[in-house]
């Protein structure tokens, strides 16, 4: 009896909860109401099942509960009932496999004047290129990735020269107009995930994925990788941003070619310590976290760090000196920048490669305004033309 | 099958009676009290992972790593080395060769060797908690190239650890898994045609026979990715640049390893639920005082759900960057599984009408059971139709799922099924009292934390993450909810330390049991002795004259007949006898 009552007042709550619940799918802002709308229908045909199947043993254990002298009834099968039963649930399977498979049809049917972006994912952030003048994406290859060339380009392939490389991990995209996202990855599995747009993706090493929808509504919206990725998978973060089509297209205008990106980069004007400790910074993985463009990853950027004013965890604040950064690199917990959790490791370096690391850090710029702004910089100025560079493949 | 009587000596020692014993009642001892004690560790990482979710940065030691890891070792601990292993090395060793009606298994020194193995895989996946670096923090799908690489914990030492135990637990299971078939198929006794198997049997049966098939891609996969990783072959790795850094790997493909895990990951779904199917078809049946309503039907769709399980595998990748065509069949397929599926829960609920229900804790947890198993059914329904799981896919929506569908669901059968055959395997009862409590809190407070946990994946919230902070989409309620749910989870998980008190109590202090005390109709209720000797049936095997389920059948003096009973008007154990046992 009490577990009658019980199954009956799950089922009310259930149902009740599913109506009041504050948690739902966010607002749509992509094409993809299709999708919701096979939810819907999903969840009609299975909460019915769900309140009937549990109504009928809340029901079969109040009527047929054990009283003294009660017999069960004996009836090995009934052809009949199971019969209709098999059909009834093959129809309700039928109804909800239908709708999904023709809006998965519509999911896989790129639509011609798709405008191609491509996301690149990296242990832990995102970035992207977009097609240049000749709408061709260059080939691309995990050989070319280098600093000043994180995407992998092939800087011999003249279809590459003129793409758009997006500085940082924000992405614009014109309101209603199709977009095919290539997906692209050279270290582990990562997936591109905007929930307000409902699809997403794993992006491959070794291979290229895809999806498409079209942007409906304005606004910034979350990226989130949606796979596993590493102990920063949780904070891998980019935004897409929708705008109108002017905004779209002055944005775009702006964004520097590879090819720019390329020659910016020749000109380095290192000297010898930064120079060695930009190489340690690649090899000893520090740049998994830390970014050299102003972007924030796991850890602080390093771009304009130097000599600059940061607020400590315990809330004092810190000048950024080469003092304090060479302490940061040895005892890497010991005091933290708010914002910013405590895992970095304790890497075993050498008195010169600390004071090295430091030398480059401090080519990366002092503080200046411009370098924390979000703003798109012209080609010539972007943080990654500061960067030191090896043009060709390594 | 017979056996001569002397390959039947009963050991003498200690040491060959409870240790080294070749006997499948000590074996499945040995192997339920390892799965439960491993089983355990599982439990605990659960809370700390939960620790962290609901109140995230208040407990300094959880840190990113140490989440991944816990996340990880969780998974792998409940799904492989607890669920596998209790369902097939415990429940299939302690019940095939009583309820067939035979003397043991058919290769008892196999079956040892069978536990031994599994200790040592336990043993190799517990040192990884103490090797540098910590367990492999991967996911338990341990997806490469990440689980080998830089940027995820645990992958000098606990990866590799991880994988030899996997690969050393597949040895384990694949002794067993022979065992169990080749008993089923050999040595029933006479009269136990397939068709009056209990389904119980029917459900362990075909999951061993899953195993059989399914765990050699996990053993593949397992050696592939240790010479990956070891040896620098490149199965699983293409061109990779890592941490800045250039690997020297180059043309693998990280979609084949998930291909491989899958087609072991999906039937593993099956190989855990079937058993519990046939547990539960039994119980309600039992304690129903009726006849498990479409026997034929029910063992059609064990042998439909086996077979099919293993064409539905790539609706775990939905969204990994295959081939988008591929969505369409495996979609299609999925959905199908939903029929014989649904059978089972009418079935299940169709015995229940008409019956005369008793509602011991067995039978409440065989409820309990079909209820979360029904939610964690048809949301799997919304994940299997691809274009609805492609929002779904990797949010809080597929955690509450699989945990409804593989997690609670199982551990309800398996509650059920040790409150059920306890007085059989110990002579005693376990505690009622406690054994309700320990219901109550079970079923109440896994359906408050998962139920709820779907809206959150519904809401967009993905899963794997050790932190939500910052997130604008999501709510602070969210982290409310969170809050909640870790205030269940704690509940319920101290609560089975209550089970764990009953169940070692009761073993010296619970009510003794009869050799028959629910009054049921399968062959291991009508032993000579309870618990059963070495050996199980004394001088003589057991003859079966009926199916399984002859419960409250018109006419009979008592509202069950046990298989042994002969029909009225011909002589035991004749052909015509046998002929007319059939329902």
């Amino acid at each position: 009896m009490v577990l009658a009552v019980a199954l009956i007042l799950v089922t009310v709550a259930s149902v009740l909860f599913h109506f009041l619940s504050p948690w739902w799918f966010t607002p749509l802002a992509s094409n993809w109401k299709l999708i919701d709308d096979t939810i819907l229908i999903t969840l009609v045909i299975t909460g019915g099942v769900f309140v009937a199947v549990n109504l009928f043993i809340a029901w079969a254990l109040i009527r047929y509960r054990h009283r003294p002298g009660r017999r069960a009834t004996y009836e090995p099968e009934n052809k009949k009932l199971e019969g209709w039963l098999t059909i009834g649930t093959s129809l309700g399977i039928i109804a909800m496999l239908a709708p999904g498979l023709y809006v998965y049809t519509q999911m896989i049917r790129v639509p011609e004047d798709a405008i191609v972006v491509e996301a690149v994912g990296q242990q832990w952030q995102w970035r992207f290129r977009l097609p240049g003048e000749d709408g061709r994406l260059g080939r691309t290859g995990a050989a070319f990735v280098s600093l000043d060339n994180p995407l992998g380009l092939d800087p011999d392939d003249p279809d590459g020269h003129d793409d758009l490389i997006v500085p940082g991990p924000d992405l614009v995209l014109p309101l209603d107009r199709p977009v095919l996202v290539l997906l692209r990855a050279h270290d582990v599995l990562h997936n591109f995930y905007v929930p307000q747009f409902r699809v997403k993706m794993d992006l491959v090493p070794g291979l290229v994925s895809r999806f498409w929808f079209t942007p409906t509504a304005t606004g910034r919206f979350e990226i989130l990788c949606a796979e596993l990725c590493g102990v920063g998978h949780w904070n891998m973060r980019g935004h897409v941003e929708v705008v109108d089509k002017s905004a779209y297209r002055e944005w775009r205008a702006a964004l520097p070619t590879f090819g720019a990106v390329l020659a910016a980069a020749a000109d380095d004007g290192l000297d010898e310590a930064a120079r060695r400790g930009r190489e340690l910074a690649r090899e000893r993985g520090c740049l998994a976290c830390h970014t050299l463009d102003g972007a924030a990853g796991i850890g602080p950027t390093w771009q304009g760090l130097y000599g600059a004013e940061r607020p400590l965890a315990d809330g004092r604040s810190v000048r950024a000196d080469a003092d304090y950064l060479a302490e940061a690199i040895r005892d890497p917990n010991a005091t933290l920048v708010a914002g910013f959790p405590a895992i970095m490791p304790r890497v075993d370096l050498s008195e010169a490669e600390v004071d090295a690391l430091v030398a480059f850090i401090r080519s990366l710029g002092a503080p200046t305004a411009e370098a924390q702004g979000a703003d798109p910089m012209p080609p010539g100025d972007a943080p990654a033309a500061n960067e030191a560079a090896h043009g060709a493949p390594r | 099958m017979t056996h001569d009587a002397d390959t039947h000596h009963e050991p003498s020692s200690f040491w060959t009676r409870y240790v080294w014993s070749q006997d499948h009642k000590v074996i499945a001892i040995q192997y339920t009290l390892t799965a439960i004690a491993i089983g355990l560790v599982g439990l605990v990482l659960s809370n700390l992972m939960r620790l962290q979710l609901g109140f995230p940065g208040r407990f300094d030691f959880i840190d990113a790593a140490a989440y991944y890891q816990y996340v990880t070792m969780h998974g792998m601990i409940m799904v492989i080395y607890l669920l596998t292993a209790l369902l097939l090395g415990g429940f299939g060793n302690y019940l095939i060769p009583l309820m067939v009606g035979a003397r043991d298994m058919v290769f008892p020194y196999l079956n040892m060797l069978s536990f031994w193995v599994y200790l040592l895989a336990v043993l190799v996946l517990v040192a990884s908690f103490f090797v540098p670096g910590g367990p492999t923090g991967a996911g338990w799908t341990l997806y490469p190239p990440q689980a080998i690489l830089p940027g995820t914990p645990g992958t000098d030492w606990g990866i590799v650890l991880m994988l030899a135990s996997l690969v050393i637990f597949i040895v384990a299971a694949t002794m067993g898994g022979l065992n169990y078939v080749t008993t089923v198929l050999q040595a029933r006794t006479r009269g136990m045609t397939l068709m009056r198997m209990p389904l119980t049997v029917w459900g362990i049966f075909t999951a061993s026979v899953l195993a059989l098939l399914a765990f050699p891609a996990l053993f593949v996969a397992g050696m592939m990715m240790l010479l990956d990783k070891l040896a620098g072959t490149s199965f699983f790795m293409p061109a990779i640049v890592s941490m800045g850094r250039e690997l020297g790997h180059e043309g693998g493909s990280p979609l084949l390893f998930q291909h491989l895990f899958w087609f072991f990951g999906h039937p593993e779904v099956y190989i855990v639920a079937l058993p519990a199917f046939g547990i539960v078809s039994d119980l309600i049946s039992t304690h129903a005082r009726k006849n498990i309503f479409g026997y034929r039907m029910m063992v059609w769709a064990i042998v439909a759900i086996g077979g099919l399980s293993f064409v539905v595998w790539a609706h775990h990748m939905y969204v990994s960057g295959m081939n988008p065509y591929f969505g369409y069949f495996f979609a299609t397929t999925t959905l199908i599984i939903a029929v014989p599926t649904a059978i089972k829960v009418y079935n299940w609920v169709l015995t229940l009408w008409r019956g005369n229900i008793h509602l011991t804790v067995p039978m409440l947890f065989a409820i309990g059971f079909i209820c979360s198993f029904v939610l964690g059914g048809i949301t799997g329904l919304f994940l299997g139709n691809v274009s609805v799981d492609i929002p779904l896919s990797d949010t809080y929506f597929v955690v509450a799922h699989f945990h409804m569908v593989m997690g609670v669901a199982p551990i309800l059968a398996i509650f059920g099924g040790i409150y059920h055959w306890y007085p059989k395997v110990t002579g005693r009862m376990l505690d009622e009292r406690l054994g309700r409590l320990h219901f109550w809190v079970t079923f109440l407070g896994t359906y408050a934390i998962y139920f709820p946990m779907h809206y959150l994946g519904f809401l967009g919230m993905p899963r794997r993450y050790y932190s939500f902070e910052d997130y604008a989409f999501i709510p602070d309620s969210a982290q409310d909810l969170n809050a909640f749910i870790t205030v269940c989870a704690l509940v319920v998980a101290a609560f089975q330390f209550l089970f764990l008190f009953n169940l070692v109590w009761s073993a010296f202090r619970g009510k003794p049991a009869e050799s028959n005390p629910w009054g049921a109709t399968t062959l291991e209720w009508q032993t000579p002795e309870t618990p059963p000797r070495h050996g199980n049936w004394g001088e003589a095997l057991p003859v079966v004259h009926r199916w399984a389920y002859d419960y409250s059948v018109p006419g009979a003096k008592r509202d069950f007949i046990p298989q042994t009973e002969p029909h009225e008007g011909a002589p035991p154990g004749t052909d015509e006898a046998l002929a007319e046992a059939r329902p």
